[in-house]
């Protein structure tokens, strides 16, 4: 067990798997280099036969992804921004995603594609978008955000020995969140929720990132009296229902904390299953706080009003507990 | 395929083995013309009739391990590189025993245990995997290659520049064969399309050629001198294979158009040169006649007997429709 960050988690992970199954493959851009520090030193390690730069070419090297794995590879294709998963959708959408479904279920496609996502640090609209919600209604794609560095292994351990094509999105950040994790190898299933802390007034569903801006969140709304508990639903593709719904529940109420913007967004999708299936149970209409329809603006003040962060949460559970 | 003694079709690369895939081809695709009129096909259905002679000259230089991507235009692909006539038929009539348990359909048949990466719906969207598979085939370093097969229309998607790029770059053992059928759905390609598409491929340095698509023997020349290189580890190859499609974009297209984009003279003098005349006028004196009687009969009844099986094959049940989403 030691204190780590996010990062160099990932990068020990990443050559953790590839010593493990030298059918694991890194490919994409600049990975030889390590923009972000996820895949730096791999090439040194593991030679072309495993880790190759790409073009920028991410028609390609999607397709390339699902080709290499429907003939028997692992690969794992970072795709540096989400914003430029767009430019390789075809792949992404069309191919990986229902290629097993549409021919009957005669392959299995083991990808992970890697994409740093989040706003936050004025890249602005082409390079903050978190795109979950637009591979959640694909159909055939599996979709893991990591909230602290213990689940960023177990959870990539997974995605990487999954026999589906997963997209891993990794906040974007210098080195991300700091915490302990274990030396040993394990795994996180796909598709668990995990219970960041227990609470009764209020259920606090959070993805991703927003998972740190929730548990603040809660930390002051016990002062002031009310217990919230913090899920994270660690995957919103295959999406835990069974955790949500029992809290829900047992809280009856619901504030869901996205970094999407709102419309569709897995805040969204959590809110019409609550609502679908736990409607007597709720006290109070249930409040999702996302980011408004626009793209991520560039100036801090912007970004910052559109973001959600710790206060917005707390006003949206004072507005459903009051009373 | 065969069960008739009298014909030897145990080398693929001989005339009568390349005459008997081409004509496997159009006698199923022909039988689909007429199936699709009655109305008992649920989807469209896009014929390859007119361009046998590319799948099937090319993909008698592969095997198994080999693989293959496809268009939307894909039976012909499907058969040549050893897919089941009769499970594909199942899959165009939406049955349970189709290849792909009636989930793909005409433009999804695939059989990835014959190195069949599928047809694809999607214009260009095989080639991408194509070479994904070149990279799993390098990886390998056994000597397999894989082949993408699609339209001029595709060749005016990005990712084909992508493909070369990188194919040139990795040396990968890819083969582009772009079926230059004259059309790019509706559109005359000379309308969409600058300049020869084999040319797109010298700046990025890899050997190209173009072909005589309606020649048989000639795309044979042609696929080997290709399949060798990429197996001795000596890169990508771009071909452009000049043929013409005879059937319209999609078979019901008579129904919702409202003027023609071709001439019936351009038609009649493609027809003129149909790949199938050509190989009999090849085989005339080398083959005997009834040799080539013999693999008219078998393939006969190889058609009859792929279209029985599908007429006579059950729906799916409904539930099926939620299987084989994650594996």
């Amino acid at each position: 067990m030691a204190r780590k960050r996010m990062i160099p988690v990932i990068n020990e992970v990443l050559a953790e798997e590839m010593e493990r199954d030298e059918r694991v493959i890194l490919f994409g851009e600049d990975v030889e280099i390590s923009l972000f520090g996820d895949t730096k030193g791999l090439i040194k390690k593991f030679g072309p036969k495993q880790v190759r730069n790409t073009p920028i070419s991410e028609t390609v090297m999607t397709g390339m992804a699902v080709g290499a794995a429907a003939a028997g590879y692992r690969p794992i294709c970072h795709l540096m921004y989400g914003n430029f998963m767009y430019t390789g959708m075809d792949a992404i959408a069309n191919q990986a995603a229902k290629l097993r479904y549409m021919t009957g279920g005669q392959i299995k496609l083991p990808i992970v594609f890697f994409l740093v996502v989040g706003g936050g640090r004025s890249a602005g609209a082409q390079h903050s978008d978190v795109v979950h919600p637009t591979l959640m209604n694909l159909g055939g794609i599996k979709v893991v955000s990591a909230s602290n560095p213990y689940d960023a292994k177990g959870l990539l351990k997974a995605a990487i020995r999954d026999d589906n094509p997963v997209v891993f999105l990794q906040t974007a950040g210098r080195g991300g969140e700091a915490g302990e994790v274990p030396d040993e190898d394990y795994v996180i299933p796909l598709g668990v929720a995990d219970i960041k802390r227990e609470g009764s007034d209020v259920t606090i569903v959070a993805i991703g990132s927003m998972v740190r801006h929730a548990l603040k969140a809660a930390e002051e709304l016990e002062k002031q009296g009310i217990s919230a508990e913090v899920i994270d639903p660690r995957t919103v593709v295959p999406l835990d229902h069974d955790t949500i719904l029992k809290s829900v529940r047992r809280t009856g109420r619901l504030v869901v904390v996205d970094e999407a913007r709102l419309t569709c967004s897995a805040a969204s999708e959590i809110s019409a299953i609550a609502a679908e299936h736990a409607f007597a149970d709720l006290k109070a209409p249930i409040i999702r706080v996302a980011v408004p329809d626009v793209g991520m603006p560039y100036s801090p003040p912007l970004e910052k009003f559109v973001l959600p962060d710790a206060q917005k949460v707390i006003d949206a559970v004072l507005k459903i507990t009051k009373g | 395929m065969s069960n008739a003694d009298s014909i030897d079709l145990s080398d693929p690369k001989s005339p009568l083995a390349l005459f008997h895939r081409m004509l496997l081809i159009r006698r199923m695709e022909q039988r689909l013309a007429e199936i699709q009129k009655t109305g008992s096909l649920p989807g469209p259905v896009h014929l390859y009739i007119g361009q046998e002679a590319v799948a099937a000259g090319i993909c008698a230089h592969l095997s198994d391990s080999d693989w293959i991507a496809s268009t939307h235009r894909g039976h012909g692909h499907f058969l040549a590189k050893g897919g089941d006539p009769r499970a594909m038929a199942a899959e165009l009539y939406g049955r349970s025993t189709g290849i792909c348990k009636g989930k793909g359909g005409s433009m999804h048949v695939a059989d990835f245990s014959k190195g069949i990466i599928g047809a694809n719906g999607i214009v260009g969207g095989g080639i991408g995997l194509t070479a994904g598979a070149a990279l799993a085939a390098q990886l390998d370093g056994k000597g397999d290659v894989a082949v993408a097969f699609y339209g001029d229309g595709a060749a005016n998607q990005g990712v084909l520049s992508e493909a070369m790029n990188i194919g040139a770059l990795w040396k990968l053992p890819l083969i582009l064969v772009c079926e230059n059928n004259g059309f790019s759905e509706f559109s005359p390609s000379d309308t969409v399309t600058a300049g020869a598409i084999v040319d797109r491929g010298k700046p990025y340095g890899i050997a190209t050629a173009t072909v005589d698509g309606n020649d048989v023997m000639a795309v044979l020349e042609v696929a080997g001198q290709a399949v060798e290189r990429a197996r001795k580890g000596e890169g990508t190859t771009l071909i452009e294979a000049r043929t013409y499609r005879l059937h319209g974009h999609v078979e019901y297209e008579d129904t919702f158009l409202s003027e023609k984009y071709r001439s019936d003279e351009e038609v009649e003098e493609w027809k003129a040169r149909d790949p199938l005349i050509q190989m009999e006028q090849f085989m005339a004196g080398k083959v005997s006649p009834e040799q080539i009687e013999a693999v008219k009969a078998d393939i006969e009844r190889i058609v009859a007997d792929a279209y029985e099986f599908a007429e006579n094959s059950p729906w799916p049940e409904p539930a099926t429709a939620l299987d084989d989403i994650f594996a």
